[in-house]
């Protein structure tokens, strides 16, 4: 039989298959930061704490209300895309004439404020939520055994990637979007709705990370902290594709994800600190990223 | 270099050395206030002080990047962590004496400033932000993963408090503290002299107008980077000092919690200020150190306090105070 | 830095004690007043299993010593520690310096309690650890102002590693979490595991704090080893044994050996997920009836949770130390330790043992395996007890420690 660097191609293909999984969530919270960005010149810090909030609330959900995962799929997203939209209302509406970093620095308070409340109440330790009894089990594929919900985490995420791919680039509301984002004074003289787009945006991408959170609750344990070290390899993620085209956070994401996973085969030691290696290489290279315009 | 000089804001001189005067006073106030601080009770204990001095000299350095360069990172815990590192390594196992360590620990800070620089000052804003960030977070998986070098987990305990240039023992506290006190003041007047030389007052065009200094002639990303590194080296200073003044480096302190905690400092006090990052390092500890007893609540009025900075009160403590005296301080 | 969370009831014991004092004046008795600090993690990984329960553990122990009576004016402290050494160090300093703090008890995280080691014998004060897994406490970093009661990594590898190879699993795969704890913990189990005759077959570092071992427990699935060694601890350990049993894993009977879990790790987990683990704890609420009379006492305070090992430790500890200052009539660190060293310890936690010259408290340790669902009475009925290690066996012998004190 022969063998790939010392690892045998069944191996292999195990550990691909983990990276697409964890790229999943990368992905679906770079296109989320992507999406905001595109209109909202913010990179959304409180974006780790929003795919917090979505697991918490599938949590209270399900301990509170007696809601299963499945409607809380669509709920939690829901509910925190709405949290997202009073946060937009009420306070990012008043940095826009500002220079763009206010804010990073009002959504990283946003997030100290989210976490800090969450870790008050519920404490750090974490709590369980359960796989839905339809995804329990898994299948034996030969190389690995593939666990029922994991090949779940990665079709629903690619299919919520490519729905918003597609209602960005080939819808009306889409092309609205597009063009709000190119020039917005010009489209609100068109008489459309610049602002409420821009909120409903906001709110959008939030719903996206706790849609993320949703998918996570199950399978990492339901924790104030979980989102706190990912938004920074998220961040990592989209200097590496470039924030110029919805796309390229979708396929960055999976693919860096994919990436990981090798790494945690030939050297685990690195498995963390890979992707921001990337980054520093893509930066010489490339400074735009992978899939960049020219700023 | 550029061969177009800036004209000097359009103040006139009786007014520049009014304001001089004004700063010259506050310097010799706050060196008096240096001396007395251990003297005063429940706010003088050197401990507390000294890890006050620290911060105010780490903010202090990452307002000149913020506030005179208008470059945010958000990474600077790196090169503050990565200077206490090296400056307990040094004092620890190779016996070092203190000045040695923090002049190593600064130079630490200063490679390590230079190296990201150079990478993060290809992009500007937010993405420059972001970078400087990703980057500091690899320092701190580094110093996770390095436990010979760092201690890992555990840091780098019981640093010794070696003699002063082989001479001065600084066994008591007391001592130790005005050791730290001085290397404050020397830093802070550092800072000060590179704000109003006219390396400084190219930086302020820089921030105030990237694409007119470009035009002018000045080789943006040279001066950049130069105040990068400046920055870095002075929080590789402050970190490493604090090393040896508190016998501890840890993990807190590349953490990029630190990172942001150093911005809150200097967005409360007043970005762009002398003495601004001063007192919002003196608020942030002095919260720290007595509101310890709500737990998770510190996060929260932390949060809190970011919030309402960046929404109405973006001058900060100082900055308010300056403007009410119609003089910048 | 510092909290002052004064108990009620430590305080009306102080009271009682001053009253108790004035009627006997005629023996010109002072009561001294004693300040323990508890010094934990009250709002993280660590809290359920040390936190509030070890301060009211502590506060049990001046209650069944009956300070108040002997003489004793107690007072229990406490504050959070956030497993970050700096933070605790700062504690641990005010405590001393401002806050006539004479004891800091618990303090779990061996970073955090290497530190407060160091300072508390720098101010020449007293610790007694209960929390802390790292076994240089009594070890290189051994102190004479220390006594390390629960447990430590030494043990835990004898117990467990020792105790899965007897069973058959000789050859094991270890994932470790990255970091000295989890390095000391593989080093030292390894050489037990080789030492009884079985190999280790491989073993991967896993980054700290990880929440996805998917792709680890994969490769220990792949080596085809009997048992999967978990260097890990708090959260690792948690998400690990989770995926575990989510991958298959488990159910393709390769065992678990989990180094370093509390019982309050398979409360959390259930029963379902954590079933047939094998573990070691020197204490557990249902061991005799002294150890239920005590947790039914206990646990009404914790909204119903039973004791982990490490709050039995705080009560073990103080009670000693009480017993000491009673004995002694004085708070002299160096008088209390040579008491302390010199008397048997007995409470009703760990029954009768001894504190060693290194600082080591010396009691038995126990192997244990995780119940069936099937096979659990009730709740908290967690544990089936497989087999009791000797103190001597479970501990390092003085002979091979590092520690300074022994040598002199």
């Amino acid at each position: 039989m022969f063998e790939l660097l010392g690892i045998p191609p069944q191996a292999l293909f195990g550990q691909l298959l983990l990276g697409l999984i964890n790229g999943s969530f990368y992905a679906i919270l770079s296109l989320g930061l992507a999406v905001i960005f595109g209109l909202l010149n913010i990179i959304n810090f409180t974006h780790g704490a929003q795919y917090m909030m979505g697991a918490f609330i599938s949590w209270m959900l399900l301990n509170w209300l007696g809601i299963g995962y499945w409607p809380s799929l669509l709920l939690a997203p829901v509910v925190a895309g709405v949290s997202g939209v009073i946060i937009e209302r009420l306070l990012l509406q008043r940095l826009y004439h500002l220079d763009h970093l206010y804010g990073l620095l009002l959504t990283f308070g946003l997030a100290l404020i989210i976490q800090g409340l969450f870790r008050n109440y519920f404490g750090s330790s974490g709590l369980p939520y359960q796989i839905p009894a339809e995804l329990r089990g898994g299948q034996n594929l030969g190389f690995m055994f593939l666990p029922n919900y994991r090949a779940w985490v990665v079709v629903a995420s690619l299919v919520v990637c490519l729905a918003t791919w597609f209602v960005i680039e080939k819808t009306r509301l889409g092309a609205y979007l597009r063009a709000a984002t190119e020039n917005p004074t010009l489209t609100q003289a068109f008489g459309i709705n610049v602002p409420l787009l821009i909120t409903l945006t906001y709110g959008f991408g939030v719903g996206l990370a706790a849609f993320a959170g949703v998918l996570a609750a199950p399978i990492y344990s339901v924790n104030p902290n979980m989102g706190a070290d990912l938004i920074i390899v998220v961040f990592a993620v989209v200097v590496i594709g470039g924030m110029g085209s919805i796309l390229g956070a979708i396929v960055t994401g999976f693919g860096l994800g994919i990436i990981e996973g090798l790494t945690k085969v030939f050297y685990p030691e690195a498995s963390a600190t890979v992707i921001f290696i990337i980054m520093a290489i893509v930066l010489l290279v490339k400074p735009a990223g992978l899939f960049g315009r020219t700023a | 270099m550029a061969d177009v000089t800036i004209t000097a804001p359009a103040t006139d001189a009786a007014e520049q050395a009014d304001h001089s005067a004004l700063h010259r006073t506050l310097f010799i106030a706050m060196a008096a206030l240096l001396v007395v601080l251990p003297f005063i009770p429940v706010v003088g204990y050197p401990f507390f002080l000294m890890k006050v001095l620290c911060f105010a000299l780490f903010a202090c350095a990452f307002n000149l990047m913020l506030g005179y360069g208008g470059l945010l990172s958000f990474g600077h815990a790196a090169y503050f962590g990565f200077a206490s590192y090296a400056a307990a390594y040094t004092a620890k196992h190779w016996g070092l004496t203190p000045e040695v360590s923090i002049l190593l620990g600064t130079a630490s800070g200063a490679v390590l400033g230079l190296a990201f620089g150079a990478l993060a000052i290809r992009r500007q804003g937010i993405y420059f932000a972001m970078i400087t960030l990703a980057l500091a977070q690899m320092v701190y998986f580094f110093s996770l993963q390095a436990p010979g070098f760092t201690g890992g987990e555990d840091g780098i305990q019981a640093v010794p408090r070696n003699a002063l240039f082989g001479v001065v023992p600084l066994g008591n506290d007391t001592i130790t503290y005005y050791l730290v006190a001085a290397i404050f003041f020397v830093g802070v007047l550092l800072i000060y002299r590179i704000i109003h030389s006219p390396f400084g007052q190219v930086l302020k065009a820089i921030r105030d107008n990237e694409a007119r200094a470009v035009s002018l002639g000045y080789r943006v990303n040279q001066y950049k980077l130069a105040v990068f590194v400046l920055s870095a080296s002075l929080a590789g200073l402050a970190g490493a000092t604090k090393a040896i003044a508190m016998q501890l480096a840890s993990l807190t302190d590349v953490h990029w919690s630190m990172s942001g905690e150093v911005v809150l400092m200097t967005l409360v006090g007043g970005m762009g200020t002398v003495f601004g990052p001063i007192v919002g390092a003196a608020v942030i500890i002095s919260m720290q150190n007595f509101l310890a007893g709500l737990g998770a609540w510190v996060t929260v009025v932390q949060g809190v306090i970011f919030v309402i900075c960046v929404l109405v009160f973006r001058e900060g403590i100082v900055g308010v105070i300056g403007k009410w005296l119609k003089k910048p301080l | 830095m510092t909290t002052f969370r004064m108990n009620r009831r430590s305080v009306l014991a102080g009271a009682a004690a001053t009253a108790f004092s004035a009627r006997s004046m005629a023996q010109a008795q002072q009561p001294i007043t004693i300040r323990i600090g508890v010094l934990n993690d009250r709002s993280g990984l660590y809290a359920d299993l040390t936190g509030e329960g070890s301060a009211i553990a502590a506060r049990m122990a001046v209650e069944d010593f009956g300070a108040a009576a002997k003489g004793l004016n107690v007072q229990i402290v406490s504050a959070d520690h956030q497993n970050k050494p700096d933070i605790g160090a700062n504690i641990a300093r005010q405590w001393y310096d401002n806050d006539a703090v004479d004891v800091i008890a618990d303090v779990p995280t061996s970073s955090v309690a290497l530190a407060v080691n160091q300072i508390t014998r720098e101010k020449n004060k007293i610790f007694l650890n209960s929390g802390a897994a790292t076994s240089d406490l009594t070890g290189s970093q051994c102190s004479p102002n220390t006594v390390h009661w629960t447990y430590d990594t030494y043990m835990l590898s004898q117990g467990t590693g020792g105790a899965m190879v007897k069973a058959g699993g000789d050859t094991w795969f270890f994932l470790t979490a990255d970091y000295a704890f989890g390095h000391a913990l593989e080093r030292d189990t390894s050489a037990v595991v080789q030492r009884q005759g079985g190999r280790v077959i491989g073993s991967v570092r896993t980054p700290f704090p990880g929440t996805d071992f998917s792709s680890f427990l994969l490769q220990a699935q792949a080596s085809r080893a009997k048992v999967i060694g978990l260097a890990n601890a708090g959260g690792d350990t948690v998400n690990s044994i989770k995926q575990a049993a989510e991958f298959g894993i488990t159910a393709g009977g390769q065992k678990l050996a989990g180094l370093l879990v509390f019982v309050n790790d398979v409360h959390a987990l259930g029963l379902q997920t954590a079933q047939g683990l094998v573990l070691t704890e020197t204490f557990y609420w249902d061991l005799n009836d002294s150890t239920r009379a005590w947790s039914r006492r206990f646990a009404p305070q914790r909204a119903g949770n039973m004791p982990s090992m490490v709050q039995a430790g705080v009560y073990g500890s103080v009670l000693h130390y009480l017993k000491a200052v009673a004995a002694t009539k004085s708070k002299d660190a160096a008088q209390a330790m040579a008491w302390m060293k010199a008397n048997q310890t007995d409470d009703p936690l760990f029954g009768k043992g001894t504190i060693r010259a290194d600082g080591r408290k010396m009691h038995p340790a126990y192997l244990f395996e995780v119940k069936k669902p099937s096979e659990s009475k009730g709740p908290w009925d967690y544990y089936k007890l497989l087999a009791t290690l000797p103190a001597e066996e479970a501990f390092r012998p003085l002979s091979a420690n590092a520690c300074p004190l022994v040598r002199a």
